[in-house]
């Protein structure tokens, strides 16, 4: 019997099956199951095909598989459209009065068929249409062999606002549609859901909710953005949280506005973010000069999908690389991470504040809808037992004991000038937008203008010694290295399992942050590499680029995806492949 | 307004070590006048005021007055300063603009800082034409109005910043002329003292690009609001007022007390944001939400 299976649920939008989902995988790793889900939708509210999927394992899951071993179909089109994703031994857990296939066909196909009457066991006890996935889901328990108690104490948990009738329909159905396929559909199991022990309660959370921890971690406290796809849900949840957090969430009349606030907000000296998708971003761009120029910190979440334009709103994309090193006119210091994992997003999010607030930059956080929208079980996070320190600031202290008139762009040695903030007296002084003296006057002399530019380029020499070494995963030396950014870290990994199974091993440099430049160590991967395979979700070959231009070397091969859809860990294993056998 | 009987400072308290930039004779001198003795009247320190400047001829005195100060981009110094004001409510917040910088690029921040009530005080330097850029024409200038950017003429009419604050429910509406220092300063003050959004828009002639619009012009067309009666709690009455074309009135159009967008966020009922300890004031019980 295996323990590592795929479910997936598919439907049309308004069928209401992300939130039996997540219920789903709640259940699983409140048994202390490793989960991995992912979705698929269009930009429409009701109609549409959509699915839900998740992969579900006692070992910790990287990334969705793309092979399905049980899929739920609401209609019939998701089984045309998801046939070529079934495993052997699949089963299709679907309404026979609704979805009407023929047996013969997936028979030959070693595909079972779990007709189960989704709609007519809602009818008797008075359900709406929805509940129609708590049905199959008491169904997909019964198929794993598991028992029903924790799922019925999770229901009652879950939907305790919405009162005992809701609560006793959504158990009922879940026991009958249970009941239905212990009668009518008894076999052996293929495969089980079984609690596994753990030493402490896992969660289940997406990038942007560990970005959320991340910021309220970071003694963010105040969050601004304008709700795009897949940015959004970091603004509902830091709203929600508002007052336990003592955060002030502001969704403005638009991205503009959005940034300028922040701006004002930490210029006042409060650690501020803000969090949005690229055609947002892409109106941010002159004030991200702006906190250039004026040596304001500030944390920005692009959450990626595809473009240009309104491009794929609700599709996975890494096509913004290039654009947030580059936007705005001219040059300025600023830092570029890109989170693999909700582990990374969280860690990589408390360092932005703190390099934020030490080199007075904006720090860019890459995510894309793949990692924001998809969670991943984690065990918690860790707090630390240090406090959050305050960095560049003068005390009211120092500014009492300085010798002259408080200078905000003063010409140090690191380029980093204490900066004050409003209300301390001493401290006043001009963040100007236009070139400055040290003081913040306007000042358009060559002197001046080459010393305050060259003063802040020189912060990235101090940054980039910040930049930790990249991870690298596999075996030292192997015949084949692969190099990737961001979001594609848990596929790869992934496909590294499934090569590992099949003796074939090679390693990975995964980069998480982009700029500064990991200058030396790519260099030294490239150079000692055997052979090197690019993987990036862009059609340009983004980092690619990145590479060249700073170790003056290329990779020998590229494998590029720009569909929309994230790199499925069978496409990267066939490319390994594919290359190492040529 | 009564003057504290010893004030702090005096108007000159506010100078910084460089002089405006302006054209001799600028309307930007009185306001910038004005804005200084509001500060002394109001008995403010330079470091807690906050003004925050558009980019323009007005934009530019953000290197003559002695507060902390943020000069920021055109058409967005409004959300900036919404920004500190939330992230500190303890501070006195200004911004300064021009009427390309808010009623052009900025309209649509002005708009929403009105209807939130930030309380902000936003002094839009009004002289209906772009000095800066050397004379194209403005939101503000009127209909038929020959530029360098409208060689036959605007073909626009003009927007009218009083009842567009009027219309998005505007607290403390208002107008000055800054060829009456006097008038403009209790205008400032009182816009300082109110709580909520007040827009103080401020014909400005500029004697460089703008022929028509000139101070012998608006010395002629101005009249006083509370010289005629007018009563500033009757929204009606302002938009009559507003909408004049006979005179151009001054002083205060209307005003409302209602709470300000900042007293509305119960986070920052105790202390302002800026005085929160960093650390989270939970996270397991966040952290909960996903296990």
């Amino acid at each position: 019997m295996k323990t590592t299976f795929t479910w997936k649920i598919g439907g049309e939008a308004g069928f209401g099956i992300k939130v039996s989902c997540m219920m789903f995988v709640r259940l699983c790793v409140r048994m202390g199951l490793h989960i991995f889900d992912y979705s698929e939708y269009p930009s429409l509210i009701r109609g549409g095909h959509n699915t839900y999927q998740v992969t579900v394992s006692p070992d910790e899951v990287f990334a969705e598989l793309h092979e399905v071993d049980y899929l739920v179909a609401l209609n019939e089109e998701t089984v045309r459209l998801h046939l070529g994703e079934l495993t052997k031994g699949a089963s299709i857990i679907y309404d026979p009065d609704v979805v009407h296939l023929d047996a013969a066909e997936f028979q030959q196909k070693e595909i079972s068929l779990i007709g189960v009457p989704l709609k007519k066991i809602v009818k008797e006890v008075g359900g709406p249409d929805i509940m129609r996935n708590m049905v199959a889901i008491g169904a997909t328990i019964a198929l794993l062999c598991a028992e029903l108690t924790e799922f019925e104490e999770l229901i009652a948990e879950q939907f305790a606002k919405k009162g005992e009738t809701i609560i006793g329909q959504n158990v009922d159905v879940v026991r009958r549609g249970y009941a239905y396929v212990q009668e009518k559909h008894k076999r052996e199991c293929t495969h089980v859901l079984t609690k596994q022990e753990v030493k402490s309660k896992r969660m289940a959370l997406t990038v942007n909710d560990a970005i959320s921890l991340g910021a309220v971690a970071a003694g963010c406290k105040f969050y601004a953005a304008y709700p795009m796809t897949p940015a959004s849900s970091v603004l509902e949840t830091l709203a929600r949280w508002d007052t336990k957090a003592g955060i002030v969430v502001k969704h403005a009349e638009d991205e503009i506005s959005v940034i300028n606030m922040a701006l004002g907000a930490s210029f006042a000296g409060v650690r501020s973010m803000i969090g949005t998708s690229g055609g947002g971003f892409s109106l941010m761009v002159e004030t991200l000069g702006l906190a250039g120029i004026t040596e304001t910190p500030l944390v920005v979440l692009n959450s990626q999908r595809p473009g240009p334009a309104t491009g794929l709103p609700t599709w996975s994309g890494q096509g913004d690389l290039r654009f947030v090193m580059h936007a705005a006119q001219d040059d300025f210091p600023r830092i570029v991470l890109a989170p693999g994992d909700v582990d990374e997003a969280f860690a990589l999010t408390r360092d932005a504040f703190r390099l934020a607030e030490k080199y007075h930059v904006p720090v860019i956080i890459l995510s894309d809808k793949f990692l924001s929208e998809s969670q991943k079980s984690t065990e918690p996070f860790d707090l630390g037992d240090e406090n959050i320190a305050r960095e560049s600031m003068l005390t009211q202290e120092q500014i009492g004991a300085l010798t002259e008139k408080y200078k905000r762009y003063a010409l140090t040695e690191s380029g980093v000038s204490p900066r004050t903030i409003p209300g301390m007296p001493g401290g006043v002084h001009l963040a100007n937008s236009d070139e400055h003296d040290e003081y913040g006057f306007t000042d358009e002399t060559s002197e001046m203008r080459t010393a305050q530019h060259a003063k802040r380029m020189k912060k990235l020499e101090a940054i980039a010694k910040e930049i930790p070494a990249q991870k690298m995963y596999g075996p030292e030396s192997a015949d084949l290295t692969l190099i990737a950014w961001g979001s594609t870290k848990g596929t790869v990994r992934e496909a590294m399992r499934i090569l590992e199974r099949e003796n074939i091993h090679i390693n990975f440099l995964h980069l998480s942050h982009l700029f500064p430049f990991p200058v030396d160590q790519v260099k030294r991967v490239m150079q000692n590499a055997k052979r090197t395979l690019l993987l990036e979700g862009n059609a340009a070959a983004q980092l690619g680029g990145l590479i060249q231009q700073f170790t003056l070397t290329v990779p020998d091969e590229t494998f590029l995806k720009y569909d929309g859809r994230p790199f499925f860990p069978r496409e990267v294993v066939a490319k390994v492949k594919e290359i190492m056998s040529s | 307004m009564s003057e504290p009987e010893q004030p702090k400072h005096r108007a000159s308290d506010f100078n910084t070590s460089t002089f405006p930039t302006w054209c001799p004779g600028c309307g930007d001198f009185g306001i910038w006048a004005a804005l200084k003795n509001a500060l002394v009247e109001l008995g403010r320190e330079p470091h807690d005021t906050v003004v925050v400047y558009g980019i323009g001829c007005s934009g530019n005195m953000a290197n003559n007055v002695n507060t902390y100060a943020f000069h920021g981009l055109h058409g967005r110094p409004v959300p900036v300063a919404e920004g500190i004001k939330m992230a500190n409510h303890g501070l006195t917040v200004i911004v300064i603009a021009g009427d390309g910088d808010g009623y052009g690029e900025g309209l649509g921040h002005f708009l929403h800082a009105v209807r939130g009530n930030a309380d902000i005080t936003y002094i839009v330097h009004n002289n209906q034409v772009y000095g800066l850029t050397t004379g194209q024409t403005s939101p503000t200038s009127d209909k038929g109005y020959k530029s360098k950017s409208t060689p036959h003429g605007v073909i626009e009419e003009p927007i009218n910043p009083i009842s567009l604050a009027l219309g998005a429910s505007g607290t403390f509406v208002a107008r000055g002329y800054a060829g009456d220092i006097k008038h403009l300063t209790s205008l400032i003050v009182q816009g300082v003292q109110h709580k909520g959004f007040s827009l103080i828009d401020v014909f400005q002639p500029c004697v460089t690009f703008n022929k028509i619009n000139t101070h012998l012009w608006f010395q002629k067309m101005t009249v006083k609001l509370e010289e005629m009666g007018h009563d500033p709690s009757n929204r009606e009455a302002a938009i009559q007022q507003a909408f004049r074309r006979d005179q151009l009135p001054i002083g205060l159009y209307y005003k409302e007390d209602r709470p300000a967008y900042h007293e509305q966020l119960s986070q920052i009922a105790e202390t302002p944001l800026v005085e929160h300890p960093l650390e989270p004031l939970t996270f397991d019980e966040l952290q909960k939400e996903f296990m």
